[in-house]
């Protein structure tokens, strides 16, 4: 497969998806809404005093970015099984790394899109000083999205012809996001903080490792995993 | 095994699921230019060996070759000459039939000429409704929608899975028209259906799945079933 076809394939699976989401509109509305509520539910359940809210901040984000992210996963291979389509990816010629690649991308911009509603809703929620560390702070969102989608958009087309798919993905994808969950929580922590101990570096280059050592693994093992 | 003049050698297929053996040592070869039906009743495996064929699944057990290309070695080259038309439509309902053809074409790497997506949709009688979103199909448009989509793959082989479902009487001249046309470019189709009067019509040869095993169709079985 010539890298002009392969580009010219992982970009018609990208635009296809991303069309079909937002002519239908109902799966971005409800991760949306879905994100909203969980960070409302967080707060109520840390209760009034901004102090706590603020120190466990980082983590509730992340939790409600992962749980509104999962959903997304789940719909991105329910399109094509409710299509019927799946067998018609997988017949075009060539490797099927471009069908991957084109659904990561794809995924990447839904949940990147959720972010950008979900986090200024949990700055007022929280009472959170986003504007200062801002530059900072996309820039842990974005490595953080990376490797949760580049993990998510795996284990959903490994987990899309169980038919237990909704439950199985979380099952299958949480455990292996906890490292990725850490670092992401603590650089986020010490972006929000302005880094005061100088530790956000590090954390940083942790997740841009996790980022390439999953995308490397996904990319190379997924004709395996979407094959019969 | 592979002769210049076979499209399709299957030799001594079987497959199963679990412990239970849906075939069990299949062997047929197809000609290039000839339609081979296949008769079967519920269950006996006719859409396992299309879909071995299309190497959608791996037999158990045996080997086949399509037009020279070995199944279970050159997977892509095989997908290459193939067009599968399944139970299903591969039709995405939020995109208009115009983009569900455009989509096909840019996956096989060809520019999307707006004029030739639009030629291809009259062919098959959904030219009114190029700009019109799949979802608000019929089942036959739909139907329509998945032979045009087969038409731009320019298959060698066509695999037909109960093709002429939800299909009205013109519906089923396009696949008779896309059966003909295949086999007259050298190529060649399997044919699997339940319609045991349109099977003999069309095909040139028409075989039975029984027993996990290809055996030549006795006329009169499955029609008093």
């Amino acid at each position: 497969m010539t890298a002009r076809l392969a580009l010219s394939r992982v970009m018609a699976v990208a635009w296809k998806d991303l069309t079909t989401e937002r002519r239908s509109k109902a799966g971005f509305n409800g991760v949306v809404f879905m994100a909203a509520i969980t960070l409302l539910m967080f707060g109520f359940a840390l209760g009034p005093d901004p102090a706590p809210i603020r120190t466990a901040a980082a983590g509730l984000l992340w939790l409600t970015v992962l749980l509104s992210g999962v959903l997304a996963f789940n719909r991105s291979y329910e399109l094509e099984i409710e299509a019927g389509a799946l067998d018609a990816l997988l017949l075009y010629p060539g490797g099927r790394w471009p069908i991957f690649a084109g659904k990561l991308l794809a995924n990447l911009a839904f949940v990147l899109l959720v972010e950008a509603i979900t986090v200024p809703i949990a700055g007022v929620l929280y009472d959170l000083p986003l504007l200062t560390p801002l530059p900072g702070l996309v820039g842990v969102l974005f490595l953080g999205t990376v490797g949760f989608v580049t993990l998510g958009t795996y284990y959903a087309a490994m987990a899309s012809r169980v038919r237990a798919r909704e439950v199985l993905l979380p099952l299958l994808l949480f455990p292996m996001l906890v490292p990725l969950l850490v670092a992401a929580v603590g650089a986020t922590k010490a972006v929000l903080a302005g880094d005061p101990m100088g530790y956000g570096s590090a954390w940083i280059r942790l997740l841009a490792a996790f980022d390439i050592v999953f995308l490397a693994a996904t990319f190379m093992t997924f004709d395996y995993v979407i094959g019969e | 095994m592979s002769s210049a003049s076979s499209a399709v050698e299957l030799a001594g297929i079987a497959r199963r699921f679990g412990s239970r053996w849906v075939l069990k040592g299949a062997d047929l070869v197809v000609g290039s230019g000839e339609a081979v039906a296949i008769l079967g009743r519920n269950g006996s495996g006719k859409t396992t060996l299309l879909r071995i064929v299309a190497t959608l699944l791996r037999p158990s057990r045996g080997s086949g070759v399509v037009f020279g290309h070995d199944l279970a070695r050159e997977p892509d080259a095989v997908r290459s000459r193939i067009g599968l038309l399944g139970h299903t439509n591969a039709i995405y309902p939020d995109l208009t039939a115009a983009e569900n053809l455009g989509f096909t074409l840019r996956m096989l790497g060809r520019s999307v000429d707006p004029r030739a997506v639009e030629a291809t949709l009259i062919t098959v009688g959904l030219g009114a409704h190029a700009n019109t979103r799949a979802r608000g199909f019929s089942a036959g448009m739909q139907r329509r929608l998945a032979l045009a989509r087969l038409r731009a793959l320019e298959p060698q082989l066509l695999l037909l899975d109960e093709p002429y479902s939800s299909l009205d009487p013109e519906g089923v001249e396009l696949v008779t028209a896309l059966i003909a046309d295949t086999r007259r470019a050298g190529g060649a189709a399997i044919l699997i259906t339940h319609d045991v009067s349109r099977a003999t019509s069309i095909a040139d040869r028409v075989v039975m799945l029984d027993d996990g095993r290809i055996a030549p169709w006795t006329p009169g079985v499955l029609v008093a079933e």
